[in-house]
């Protein structure tokens, strides 16, 4: 057994919220400045020439990216040979959160859901933090976070078709998704697809499809193209950065695929803004 | 061809007139927040014909939420919140003399025709450019609800800031113009 200390836990945690607040990751950073090359809409050109201004402040002056500094979102890998030693795995991820979120002056924005009263001084500072944990092999813990901002996640969707749907039923679904959205998800998106599973696995697996860096390549050679049919079919709609009109309004498309049930095609859509702030360690 | 202004509030309706879905304006002066929370009380203060914390004639709302300021600092990102959500109160706030609202993403036609009636306009501003944003922000303070913490209503001093006409008081939208152009069928 391996021994990692629960402080330990705790500080990784604070220090790639904080982080992650302010420095979007390269692979955001360069599908906005491939999106700024190839977007033909002058309006649109110039949200993103902003977008990328923004994200050099952000990093320079240790601003946060967005005022929306959104809940954290964390899918943990426990390898089954580590001992955490002085408390829980999510007692440490939620201490680590709440610290980053104090110590780097972001945005507390978890609340009950009907009364709307702000958590930050009841349950803790942007507390809970929604976490997905799996146990694999190994000694070692591996972290994703992602930061993930309300005005993505309130346009998205998800519904289970039956099989007949086929392909062309999931296409025309996201299509159908995005188109509605419009502006309101912060485009230039990232597009999460969850496919196949449970209702609930294709939600969570859209959710995960987020986490992979944009520009990565599907494994599944047969997902690989989808991803890039559903990306033209979106770029088709003409939404344009923050919607003001243009050619590029998806940066990625990322499908995550599972078995699923003879009777069913379950298909979720999560979308990440164009603030895409995920990150990952090993501890 | 869209025009670009440079505008101080509070705006006055000859002013908003003006303006076409598409100009690029930047403001100087005095704007408020407000979100969902804030939102609802002053429309319920107007109902209740009640005074207001601040004075809405030629008044320009910013929907946004800022993160905490740094020490020393007057705010901290303040980036605008996805509109739609203060469909039901902006109407009021127009008609009630209001001018100008802050955000980013659709407005339903009711607040559209408000903006055709009352002379009001409703800019979008860039989401996610919190930093940038927040930068053109030189002075801001809460002047009404605290207990609401990022949803309070704070008077802010901005200088140039950066908005684009979204929806005019013609009933002009830029997100339907824009999409159209680029639209392939």
């Amino acid at each position: 057994m391996r021994e990692i200390a629960y402080e330990d836990i705790v500080k990784h945690v604070r220090d790639i919220i904080m982080y992650s607040a302010t420095h979007l990751p390269e692979d955001a950073l360069n599908a906005l400045k491939e999106a700024y090359e190839n977007e033909k809409s002058p309006v649109s050109k110039e949200v993103l020439k902003q977008l990328l201004e923004n994200a050099e402040i952000a990093s320079s002056e240790s601003r946060p990216l967005c005022q929306d500094t959104g809940l954290a979102v964390f899918f943990v890998k426990l390898g089954a040979d580590v001992k955490i030693v002085g408390g829980l795995l999510k007692d440490a991820i939620n201490e680590g959160t709440e610290q980053g979120y104090k110590d780097g002056y972001l945005r507390a924005s978890t609340c009950t859901p009907f009364s709307r009263e702000n958590l930050k001084d009841t349950v803790g500072y942007n507390l809970p933090a929604i976490i997905h944990l799996d146990i694999v092999e190994g000694d070692k813990i591996e972290i994703e976070y992602a930061a993930k901002g309300g005005g993505s996640e309130n346009v998205s969707r998800a519904r289970v078709f039956p099989p007949a749907a086929g392909k062309e039923g999931v296409i025309e679904f996201v299509k159908e998704c995005i188109s509605d959205a419009g502006p309101n998800p912060c485009p230039p998106i990232t597009v999460g697809v969850g496919i196949g599973g449970t209702f609930e696995k294709a939600a969570i697996s859209s959710k995960h499809a987020l986490f992979r860096d944009i520009g990565s390549k599907n494994d599944d050679p047969e997902m690989a193209e989808l991803e890039e049919v559903i990306k033209t079919e979106i770029n088709k709609l003409g939404i344009g950065s923050m919607g003001m009109g243009g050619t590029e309004t998806a940066l990625a498309v990322h499908i995550e695929a599972n078995p699923c049930h003879i009777a069913s095609l379950p298909v979720s859509v999560n979308v990440q803004c164009h603030s895409s702030r995920h990150t990952h360690i090993t501890i | 061809m869209s025009e670009v202004y440079h505008l101080t509030t509070p705006l006055t309706e000859d002013v908003t007139r003006k303006l076409k879905a598409g100009d690029i304006v930047y403001l100087s002066g005095t704007i408020y927040t407000a979100r969902d929370a804030a939102h609802k009380r002053l429309v319920d203060l107007i109902e209740a014909g009640k005074e207001l914390p601040f004075d809405l004639k030629g008044s320009v709302i910013y929907f946004v939420g800022p993160t905490p300021p740094k020490p020393g600092e007057p705010i901290g990102s303040a980036g605008p919140t996805t509109s739609y959500r203060m469909d039901s109160y902006s109407p009021t706030l127009l008609k009630h003399g209001s001018k100008g609202m802050i955000g980013k993403g659709k407005r339903n036609q009711a607040v559209k025709d408000a903006c055709k009636e009352y002379g009001g306009i409703y800019f979008g501003a860039t989401g996610g450019a919190g930093a940038l944003l927040g930068k053109q922000i030189k002075s801001a303070e809460v002047i009404a609800y605290p207990e609401l913490g990022p949803e309070a209503i704070r008077k802010l001093e901005v200088e140039e800031f950066p908005v684009t006409v979204i929806n005019d008081t013609y009933g002009n939208d830029l997100y339907q113009m824009g999409r159209e152009q680029y639209e392939v069928k």
